[in-house]
């Protein structure tokens, strides 16, 4: 297909991958931050202590920049499925709306609502309401994630729709098998903790900050015994769903986990590269690419299939195929997928013609091949075009991992010292504290990076290739609104940074003064 | 319940909770339309933070409302969204750009070391309110004028042609853009007169709002006196917007083969042939002149609420004219057999039916929004409750 523009195609993916990376800086935050809010204001409605109301009411400063920022590049998301990925609306936008109107409906306008009492309403409505706005706020905007990540989900594991041959479109005929499909429910309960502990994060690191500067020692503790404990619930629990996360992707998208592995050939008793330095990968898949590793044998059978002897299937294996373990090759997947794309032209002009035998059969060759439709894009290009970036996909998938395990042992560590009341003593630990914040920030993008990058060219698995999914504009008009966009958020991003900063100087104190 | 609707009822359900969104959107832009007038009705910092502060409580539903409405048009019609978003594309971007500026302004315009500056932030608050109003009124506008774009389902399987195998294509190379400057059929002086008249809607129902939220005489007697000039101007620019409309070539849809054509009068004829519809217009119009009189004559603060549902159900009333009674609600010039009717570009039947037990929340959700709404502005925001609150913009 000599026609695709390629640079259309990289820009438009550009620009996505940058609008979604600067709003996952702040939304995490969000999520996590306004359930530790009214999970403190709770405290205070409880005990009746005023300090408890002071230390919500410092916490729900900081929590409006962050919101603030986290709206303004949002809204982009929504619109840019169209304006920039103009024919994927069309293709699954039956499935695909749904979701994003029920977030709107459900969630956004609650979180909007009800975040107006929680920034005004102090004094003009009962302790008991404000706190019941402070939670809606909490559930609302973890509700906008779930509907979200339901269809990100359904974009890795398209399920519950059959694709209508007359109006060129997957058609929705399952909702709740949407809803519920193990990836999603995966994908949901992996972000929305992740989110809990880079908030607890900024929580204690923040505090550790006015603990080792001898301010504010009693908000900071309490802080640190809120957030801990979240944190170290929402760490073991983000453990939990990444296992989960992993086998999902084994088994519905094993080129990404070959990718997140650096695994070019397959094997059983596959092992789990635990640290790795990957060579400048080319697309030679022949070989293997590990410049140094530390390999843990059998872990990543284990891992992705819940069994030692399991064979997971490398780059080579996937894109060459392997006929022992039934690994069809990509050729042959282009081949399939073109097959099925040419019998949907043929059944359009047999329809069209009124010729209903030919129809009929053309139809049934397009249903018996629609499983891998979207590789028949891929006709005439090298298989090997298909194959994700690897080298980022492994860094940032390591990266997350090593990230999170830490996480863990670090809220066990900050909750240990400050029940036992010595945290005020360990300078080092508070000072790894506050050193913590961007790490957690890191492991947030890497995240969505192993996600996104790892299922390169898809943008629905199998069916729906990047290059078939773009809208049709000039690509100069999309550099130019991918700089305006690096321009804008860049510049909201000092801003929030500096008004952050600042407010966190200033202090509980000050800040209530002004 | 919704199940045994037939597509065609169903489809009519979405136009008409896309038309109830739409509605809800343009009155919430009183929020722009105050953005426009922070400096012209503020001469004191503290006469400034009243506004922003009247204006701040609400900005967020009316963007919330923007989100939605873009997300249900998205379920419930995805032909137009992949069309119109991903072919007008500097149109809806200038749109976004501009909310996205507004959503931080609020929050950030005086917070200390906020790195733009005060200014910066209540300049972006201006661009917000002028581009928002007018653009998302000349968007609207061209539901009546067309646009030049074209939709062909066979380039999804056509890999030879040459061409890139995307169904919809926008026809010109300033992608929507040409709204503004379109001769034929002189569709630039209507789709500008839509999106300026919107904009003098949004000024006018912001100055009734301040009436109604702001407690301070030196405001209210500037909001009455730009209520005068805005009020004006709004009539000029919606009396041309309808005269126009009613004597524009509209897309009409044969009821049998489908096909778009051309009708004489044909936004009339809708009026008349569906004389709810035309109830609802003459209701809503009188509505809002009804709020203005009372605000300039019998110095009501009621007159935002007049105002208010009378903009409602005149919006919703040109959304019915544009998509029922088998019209074309996003007519192509370029070809008029890709115009985008209710039908043509909806969601499957399953789909819309999902769709529509979720919309039995709406008007859960427009309850607690209305509680929410009179819980805050109980009181009247006044000049001691701004100097006082910690938590301001």
């Amino acid at each position: 297909m000599e026609h695709i523009d390629f640079s259309l195609v990289d820009w438009s993916r550009a620009q996505f991958a940058l609008t979604a990376l600067y709003h996952w800086i702040f939304v995490p935050l969000t999520l996590g931050l306004s359930f530790i809010i009214a999970i403190m204001e709770t405290l205070y409605v409880k005990t009746g202590n005023p300090e408890w109301k002071r230390i919500t009411k410092y916490w729900m400063s900081l929590f409006g920049i962050n919101f603030a920022i986290g709206v303004a590049t949002g809204i982009i998301l929504e619109f840019e499925f169209g304006t920039n990925w103009s024919n994927y609306s069309w293709f699954v936008g039956d499935i695909f709306g749904a979701p994003l109107a029920i977030e709107g409906i459900m969630a956004f306008f609650m979180e909007s609502t009800f975040i107006a009492i929680m920034f005004f309403g102090w004094n003009k409505v009962s302790k008991k309401f404000h706190l019941l706005s402070s939670w809606l706020v909490a559930i609302g905007s973890n509700l906008s994630a779930l509907w979200i990540l339901v269809a990100n989900a359904w974009m890795q594991n398209p399920t519950g729709m059959q694709f209508n041959p007359e109006t060129a479109r997957n058609e929705m005929v399952d909702f709740w098998s949407i809803l519920f499909s193990p990836v999603a429910i995966n994908k949901f309960l992996h972000t929305i903790t992740s989110g809990y502990v880079l908030a607890s994060i900024f929580v204690i690191g923040i505090s550790a900050w006015y603990i080792i500067r001898k301010r504010e020692v009693i908000l900071g503790k309490r802080s640190i015994v809120v957030a801990g404990t979240f944190g170290l619930i929402a760490s073991l629990y983000l453990a939990f769903t990444g296992d989960g996360s992993a086998k999902a992707v084994a088994q519905y998208q094993p080129m990404k986990l070959a990718a997140m592995e650096g695994l070019y050939h397959g094997s059983e008793n596959a092992p789990l590269v635990a640290i790795g330095i990957l060579d400048d990968v080319e697309i030679n898949v022949d070989e293997d690419h590990f410049i140094a590793e530390l390999p843990i044998p059998g872990a990543l059978s284990m891992l992705a299939f819940g069994d030692f002897d399991a064979f997971v299937p490398g780059i080579y294996d996937l894109v060459h195929g392997n006929e022992e373990q039934g690994i069809i090759s990509y050729q042959e997947k282009i081949k399939i997928g073109k097959k099925s794309i040419d019998a949907l032209k043929a059944y359009k002009v047999a329809k069209k013609e009124g010729n209903t035998n030919e129809a009929e059969k053309q139809l049934k060759i397009f249903k018996e091949n629609y499983k891998y439709f979207g590789f028949g894009y891929y006709a005439g290009h090298d298989p090997h075009e298909l194959i994700p970036p690897v080298k980022i996909t492994f860094y940032a998938f390591h990266i997350m991992v090593s990230l999170g395990t830490y996480f863990i042992l670090f809220f066990a560590l900050m909750l240990f010292y400050t029940l036992k009341n010595k945290i005020q003593d360990k300078n080092f630990i508070l000072k790894l504290a506050v050193w913590t914040i961007p790490l957690a920030f890191i492991s947030q993008e890497a995240g969505w990076i192993v996600a996104e990058v790892g299922r390169q060219p898809w943008v629905i698995q199998d069916l729906m290739p990047t290059i078939a999914a773009v809208s049709k504009i000039a690509t100069t008009n999309v550099i130019i609104t991918f700089f305006l966009f690096l321009a804008v958020f860049t510049a909201l991003l000092i801003a929030e940074f500096k008004i952050m900063l600042t407010q966190i100087k200033k202090g509980p104190e000050e800040i209530s003064k002004n | 319940m919704f199940e045994n609707l037939s597509l065609l009822a169903l489809q009519e359900y979405w136009w008409l909770i896309i038309s109830v969104l739409g509605a809800a959107l343009v009155f919430l832009l009183f929020v722009q339309g105050g953005q426009t007038m922070i400096y012209k009705l503020g001469k004191t910092e503290i006469e400034r933070k009243m506004i922003v502060n009247s204006l701040g409580r609400k900005w967020e539903l009316t963007f919330s409302t923007l989100v939605v409405f873009g997300g249900a048009f998205f379920a419930s019609f995805p032909l137009f969204y992949s069309t119109s978003f991903g072919g007008a594309y500097w149109v809806w971007m200038a749109i976004l750009f501009a909310f996205i500026i507004q959503a931080v302004s609020y929050e950030y315009r005086t917070k200390a070391n906020n790195f733009l500056g005060t200014k910066t932030y209540e300049t972006f608050l201006f661009i917000n309110g002028l581009l928002a109003t007018v653009l998302l009124g000349a968007a609207v506008a061209t539901f009546f004028t067309g646009s030049q774009f074209s939709v062909d389902f066979n380039r999804l399987t056509d890999l030879t042609s040459g061409e890139m195998p995307i169904i919809s294509s926008w026809e010109t190379p300033f992608y929507g853009l040409e709204a503004i400057w379109t001769t034929s059929n002189l569709a630039f002086l209507t789709n500008l007169s839509l999106g300026l008249a919107v904009f003098f809607l949004a000024r006018l129902l912001a100055n009734l709002y301040f009436i109604n939220n702001i407690d301070d005489d030196t405001l209210y007697e500037r909001n009455l006196k730009c209520l005068k000039n805005n009020s004006i101007v709004f009539l000029v620019f919606f009396l041309f917007f309808v005269i126009r409309l009613m004597f524009i070539d509209g897309f009409a849809v044969n009821e049998t083969s489908k096909e778009v054509f051309m009708q004489p009068n044909k936004y009339f004829h809708n009026l008349i042939e569906m004389p709810i519809v035309l109830i609802l217009f003459l209701v809503g119009v009188v509505l809002v002149l009804f709020g203005i009189y009372k605000a300039l004559f019998k110095a009501s603060k009621k007159g935002i609420w007049f105002s208010g549902s009378g903009t409602f159900l005149t919006v919703l009333a040109l959304f019915f004219i544009a998509g029922y009674n088998n019209t074309s609600f996003y007519p192509s010039t370029f070809d008029l057999q890709s115009s985008l009717t209710i039908e043509n570009s909806s969601s499957s039947h399953y789909t819309l039916t999902a769709m529509s037990y979720v919309s039995l929340m709406v008007p859960f959700v427009i309850a607690y929004i209305w509680y929410v709404w009179k819980a805050m502005d109980n009181e009247p925001i006044t000049k001691q409750e701004v100097e006082e609150d910690n938590h301001m913009y």
